[in-house]
């Protein structure tokens, strides 16, 4: 690049492949748009809904640029492409002015108590706002009075801080698949919403809070629960226990200033028992009991060849994601429980048994850098008579406020020591925070299974791309494997292997593009290369340890051989899985009667059902009931999801459930209720 | 009351016609909720879940169209449906006062469209094309022109008077 170059060489006519931005002249590369060049020029133009991963939606007007000789003149540099010999003036009067009321106008009409406020501190309106040195406001402040939507455990929507960037609506379209989130209205009036106008927990979203992550204002964070964290922690008759997932310690330094990827795990601890945790557990131990279960599953499938592909089930947004959309292949989702949830029943009934207290006097708070697994610790399945195995879920960003919030001074923190046994770890479990690792810490298992020998690696498999294929050999069998992130990249490849167009034998799935590492709970990165970093992190821990495959670690060998037997094994390490609606929703009444009300006919309009020909089982029940005179006495409704996926289109006639129901069997089933 | 076993479920089978005649294309949605309107007279939510489902769609996306335009109602319309222009015409001939004393004659307001026995709807619009009859409104398809606070206060008396009538 010629950047030494004074501008006056160079010419607006060069046949070189050059702009000048600014008299600063760039040559040309690969960049996609106009403000990809500006930015390589050294000139960090504002935006706020430019995201290189999403589509370019050219909403936000920040980066609004002159180009000489073209008119009108000014162009948004994000959806302009770039080409040589361009001239461009990125700091004229006019732009100044514009981009200063765009921000005055935001201001004005959005909420901006920023002190109160959680991202205070991240908010890039709040950035650029000191950055173009607005001072003061000239419009009226009109905020509309939308109230909070705290409806669901992982997110927290606060409406009237919303600049309309549509962030938020293109990464949950984009990258997840899910868009729960969608613009609605008109106008003055438009505004972000889920459908209907409903609560996030009540909608389709999975709580990966990829929508949190590219939010640039306060209108979507994490619902943070430290409030009732610090409670248990003051609570003298609690033993308060931490356990840390291991994406957490490679991106907490990154909230004190520090680079990516260091390893903090000592200053955590440290933090942790200042601030007065009784006990505190490296998650990464249950990862390895993770590994040991579903390896064995995957070995014992694979030989029966039953229930192929399978897939891991460790990231709770693509559990919920399954159940919502793919009820067909729950039965190919490993049973073994999340390391969070297997730590929760295992550490609860290992320390209650040590210590000799009830169930109920232990909390055990999880550290992560997910935002899902709050949704994951709210599950009924993962507690014992009401009392949950993790009571508590806070995110990387939580943790780093709770220091924030005590006073302790991170960078002068020392390192301390885990507690043990149920923190020892294997080099097969750090690698779970990483795109990839899950899968290939099942495969070391899997190798040192079925092969003797050292442990094996499978490098094949890391790295940030969203979707990963390879095939291994392992004890003489040939694999086939893929590994995703992105619920998009997920959903696109369970397609194909619906479609038959591909097989595979294990597939894991991450919500979060790069997986845990770039959990919506992690501090947001400055960078592309710092969820690299992080993951490297991983890497070179796993390395450091002595122990590189799960089945080495000898307190899950002594766990097996002390503690566990057939029932304990199912009980504490094992979970199901169900169909999941999408939208919260009362029954729709399709039909009212006159009479009085003999049949009670509801049918189930969900997906599945829906392409298994529920809509003309619905034709032919209307025709049978007008034939039959019944139109009186019935009561038609429609269900949107019985939750029985596997067995649609279903029918309840009453309160009788029919699957798989044809004219012939619902026929039968009202002849019994209404005798001719 | 007879006339609801005719009716029964007809609607939604309506709904079901629909999206077959368009062969579930999720390009047609607005022409789909269109036809959905026109069966129920205004869009039940969730129709427009079931329209989403079979599209192959989010509800959200639907949810988002069909607020966007103005011709599209997610509430119940009353039998009457009371038209004010307020375009620039009927605006500066005191069309607001026309507004206010429907609102005042028919206990309805800012936020209240629609009367509770279901009867009357008002909706202000921006402009019929009748400029030369400021200020003007429409009540289902009748036109009435150079609309004062009286004329408006005489009309509700009439429509409510020829209901009961009916009734």
């Amino acid at each position: 690049m010629n950047t030494n170059l004074n501008s006056n060489n160079v010419t607006k006519t060069s046949n070189l492949k050059t702009i000048t931005v600014d008299s600063i002249p760039v040559t040309l590369g690969d960049e996609s748009n106009l403000l990809e060049v500006i930015r390589k020029a050294g000139i960090e133009l504002p935006t706020f809904c430019y995201h290189s991963d999403l589509s370019v939606y050219g909403a936000c007007r920040m980066c609004m640029v002159e180009i000489e000789d073209r008119h009108p003149g000014i162009f948004p540099a994000c959806s302009t492409k770039a080409e040589p010999g361009m001239v461009i003036r990125t700091n004229t009067k006019t732009i100044r002015d514009m981009r200063k009321m765009i921000i005055e106008l935001m201001l004005a009409s959005s909420d901006h108590s920023c002190t109160t406020c959680p991202k205070s501190g991240a908010c890039k309106l709040q950035d650029i706002a000191t950055q173009l040195g607005v001072k003061d406001v000239r419009f009226k402040q009109m905020v509309a009075q939308d109230e909070k939507d705290l409806s669901s455990p992982c997110i927290a929507r606060d409406p009237a801080k919303c600049i309309l960037c549509g962030d938020c609506v293109r990464v949950c379209d984009e990258i997840q698949s899910v868009g729960s989130l969608d613009f609605a209205y008109r106008g003055a009036d438009a505004r972000v919403v889920t459908c209907g106008n409903k609560g996030i927990g009540e909608v389709e979203c999975v709580g990966c809070g990829q929508c949190v992550k590219v939010c640039p204002v306060g209108a979507l964070t994490i619902k943070t629960n430290l409030t009732d964290v610090w409670n248990e922690v003051h609570n003298k008759d609690k033993i308060v226990v931490a356990t840390v997932a291991p994406a957490v310690r490679v991106a907490i330094g990154e909230c004190f200033g520090e680079e990516a990827g260091i390893n903090n795990i000592g200053k955590i601890v440290s933090a942790l028992r200042i601030m007065g945790f009784d006990r505190v557990f490296d998650l990464n131990f249950a990862a390895d009991l993770t590994t040991v279960e579903e390896g064995n599953e995957f070995i014992q499938r694979y030989t029966e060849q039953k229930n192929l592909p399978q897939f891991t089930s460790c990231c709770p947004a693509w559990v919920k994601f399954a159940e919502e959309y793919y009820p067909n292949l729950l039965n190919n989702l490993s049973t073994v429980r999340s390391p969070m949830s297997l730590f929760g029943s295992v550490c609860k009934e290992q320390l209650s048994k040590e210590l000799g207290v009830s169930r109920d006097k232990i909390v055990i708070v999880m550290v992560g850098p997910c935002t899902a697994k709050k949704f994951e610790a709210n599950r009924p399945e993962f507690a014992v008579d009401g009392n949950p195995d993790i009571d508590h879920v806070i995110t990387t960003e939580e943790l780093a406020r709770m220091i924030k919030e005590h006073g302790i001074e991170f960078e002068k923190l020392g390192f301390s020591a885990l507690d043990m046994p149920l923190s020892f770890a294997t080099g097969g479990a750090i690698i779970f925070g990483s795109t990839g690792g899950v899968c290939e810490s099942v495969l070391r298992y899997a190798a040192k299974e079925l092969e003797p020998g050292p442990s094996r690696e499978f490098k094949q498999f890391r790295g940030k791309s969203g979707t990963k294929i390879g095939e291994i050999e392992i004890g003489g069998n040939t694999l086939r494997l893929a590994v995703v992130s992105g619920l998009a990249n997920a959903r696109a490849l369970i397609d194909r292997v619906q479609n038959g167009e591909e097989s595979f034998d294990l597939i894991e799935v991450m919500a979060c593009p790069g997986g845990c590492v770039n959990g919506a709970g992690q501090p947001t990165p400055q960078c592309d290369e710092d969820n690299s970093k992080r993951a490297k992190g991983l890497y070179d821990n796993d390395r450091m340890l002595p122990f590189h495959s799960s089945g080495e670690n000898p307190v899950v060998k002594k766990l097996y051989d002390e503690d566990f037997d057939e029932h304990k094994i199912h009980e504490l390490l094992h979970t199901k899985y169900g169909n999941r609606r999408l939208i919260k929703e009362d029954d729709f009444v399709l039909s009212t009667p006159t009479a009085e009300t003999k049949l009670n006919l509801t049918i189930c309009f969900g997906r599945s059902c829906f392409t298994k020909g529920a809509q003309a089982l619905y034709g032919n029940l209307m025709k049978y009931i007008r034939d039959n005179g019944l139109e009186a006495n019935t009561e038609f409704k429609a269900r949107f999801c019985a939750t029985k996926c596997g067995k649609g289109p279903v029918l309840l006639v009453n309160d009788q459930l029919i699957e798989h129901c044809t004219l012939e069997k619902a026929v039968e089933a009202i002849g019994v209720v209404l005798p001719q | 009351m007879q006339k609801n076993v005719q009716e029964f479920g007809t609607k939604f089978e309506s709904v079901c016609a629909v999206l077959e005649k368009y062969e579930c294309n999720p390009h047609m949605l607005v022409p789909i909720l269109q036809e959905i309107q026109a069966a129920y007279s205004y869009l039940p939510k969730d129709v427009m879940n079931y329209v989403a489902n079979a599209l192959g769609v989010t509800p959200g996306s639907v949810f988002g169209v069909a607020t966007f335009y103005s011709h599209f109602t997610l509430e119940p319309k009353g039998k009457y449906v009371i038209r004010v222009c307020d375009g620039t015409a009927c605006h500066v001939r005191k069309s607001t006062e026309i507004i206010k004393t429907f609102q005042a004659e028919l206990g309805l307001d800012e936020k209240t469209h629609t009367t509770e026995d279901n009867l009357f709807t008002l909706e202000e619009v921006a402009c019929i094309g009748a400029c030369g009859l400021a200020p003007v409104i429409t009540i289902n398809e009748d036109v009435y022109g150079a609309m004062t606070k009286e004329k408006t206060v005489e009309l509700v008396k009439k429509y409510k008077e020829e209901e009961a009538a009916n009734a």
